[in-house]
């Protein structure tokens, strides 16, 4: 059981990240996440990847940014966004760590992550949130603006800029090696 | 049993797909809510209640304001058991039920999460192909389970060749396992399905079956039940909890189905779904 671990502290924290407020935060705290990130998940990354293996420059910045791994279900007429929860985290691994080395410091997501992603958090001062899985309706409450950046063409997971107003996340990885899992 | 012979339009099939699979996106069945319920009710750790809370705002939500239930709104799984007295006319089958899905999928604001080959990787943009399995049975009736499957629960899933001398520890061990690995990935609390004998591919279907069975309704084998339950127990033991944050409640419920299988072979296959578990049934 891991509920030792985690304590009852709520902070509201503004996107992108702070450099300090990042290494502020602790596995296990609450936070409520106001302000903008990207939408990124499998597709997107492996193209990001390809352009960074070649050299070339990516489509977005993503230093000091954070990245939500999900891919939307569409948004009925005058709605923002459809369900947007968060997907499976440990599919974005094997890119993980080259992003955080260029630049980037927070990810939200579910579920584990292997330990060079975890080292390359600590490394870099960054962090990883979860966000409650399988909650999409509720999550897309959250989300207030959301507009398609780049690669269109992959439908749901194209990359998006989204902003979000209080949006519920649990802090499961830390840049001190704290891990809820 | 004989039944006069039945003549059924499969576009009554399309029909019914297509508002069965927009449905369960944003409604689960009763038993389904029912067990998160009680859920809710069990939990004892503060975090697990605080997730199992959002669970509950995010079902109701989703009814009230048709935002799907989680935004993998699955690969479509259809079930089809055909009476031998039903005569079908119209498009073929298998279009039949794409038609719906299709139609679904597309004027149902769900999410296309299907690509046409698992290499290439090319979104169909309408989450057809389903995956279709048909059996004949007898009758004139027919009968459609629909259960969109998402895959972070999915990718979880395992299939174990167990020796016949590891009997029912080795069943108790594959189950364990793969609930274990699952662990926060899958979306916890998560429903297990459990297929055990058959050969390789049969297992794993009764997986898969299993997950459309009502949660809380148990098999009618007494050391098939028995297992239902202590397995049950056994994982809300582990402490994975809602999230995978720990918590008394790492499953809603264990349905095993069972087959004969070969005099070498102990194949238990297991399919893990998370809390949208959602399957959907319909008589033509
Ligand atoms: S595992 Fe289930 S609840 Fe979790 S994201 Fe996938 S479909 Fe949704």
């Amino acid at each position: 059981m891991v509920e030792g671990n985690i304590n009852t502290i709520e902070k509201h924290v503004s996107l992108p990240l702070d450099a300090d407020v990042a290494k502020d935060l602790r596995a296990g705290e609450y936070v409520y996440l106001t302000g903008e990130m990207y939408v990124a998940r499998d597709a997107a990354h492996g193209r990001l990847m390809d352009l960074i293996n070649k050299g070339e420059k990516l489509p977005i910045n993503i230093e000091g940014e954070t990245i939500y791994y999900m891919g939307p279900s569409p948004a009925r007429e005058g709605r923002v966004i459809g369900s947007a929860g968060p997907t499976t985290a440990g599919r974005m691994d094997k890119y993980t760590p080259t992003l955080l080395d260029m630049g980037l410091r927070g990810m939200v997501g579910k579920g584990k992550r292997t330990p060079e992603v975890l080292d390359a958090i600590k490394r870099n001062g960054a962090v990883y949130f979860a966000a409650v899985g399988g909650a999409g309706a509720l999550l897309s409450k959250c989300i207030t603006s959301s507009e398609i950046v780049c690669y269109e063409d992959l439908g749901a997971e194209a990359i998006r800029r989204i902003t979000v107003e209080n949006f519920p996340v649990i802090v499961v990885a830390d840049h001190i090696g704290g891990y809820l899992y | 049993m004989k039944a006069d012979l039945r003549v059924v339009n499969t576009s009554l099939i399309t029909e019914a797909i297509r508002d069965m699979c927009i449905e369960i996106n944003h409604d689960l069945s009763p038993d389904m809510k029912k067990a998160l319920l009680d859920a809710t009710a069990r939990e004892t750790s503060p975090i697990g209640c605080r997730i199992l809370g959002q669970l509950q705002d995010n079902l109701r939500i989703a009814h009230d304001e048709m935002i799907p239930i989680c935004q993998d709104t699955g690969m479509a799984v259809v079930f089809l058991d055909i009476g031998q007295d039903v005569h079908l006319i119209g498009k073929d089958l298998t279009e039949a039920v794409n038609d719906g899905v299709r139609a679904a999928y597309t004027e149902g604001f769900l999410r296309k999460s299907v690509v046409s080959d698992p290499i290439e990787r090319q979104n169909t943009t309408d989450n057809t192909p389903a995956v279709i399995h048909t059996s004949i049975v007898p009758g004139n009736r027919v009968s459609i389970r629909v259960a969109p499957k998402g895959f972070g629960s999915e990718n979880m899933s395992r299939v174990f060749m167990r020796k016949p001398a590891e009997g029912l520890d080795g069943v108790r061990n594959s189950i364990l396992t793969a609930v274990r690995d699952a662990g926060p990935n899958a979306c916890p609390p998560m429903v297990i399905g459990v297929g055990i004998g058959g050969t390789f591919e049969k297992a794993a279907l009764m997986a898969k079956e299993a997950l459309t069975r009502e949660v809380g309704c148990h098999s009618e084998k007494k050391w098939v039940a028995d297992l239902e339950v202590e397995m049950l127990d056994t994982i809300n033991e582990l402490g994975i909890g809602p999230g995978g944050l720990g918590g008394a409640v790492t499953a809603l419920a264990v349905n095993i189905e069972t087959y004969a299988t070969h005099i070498a072979g102990l194949p238990v296959a297991v399919n893990i779904c998370c809390h949208v578990n959602r399957h959907a049934r319909r008589e033509i």
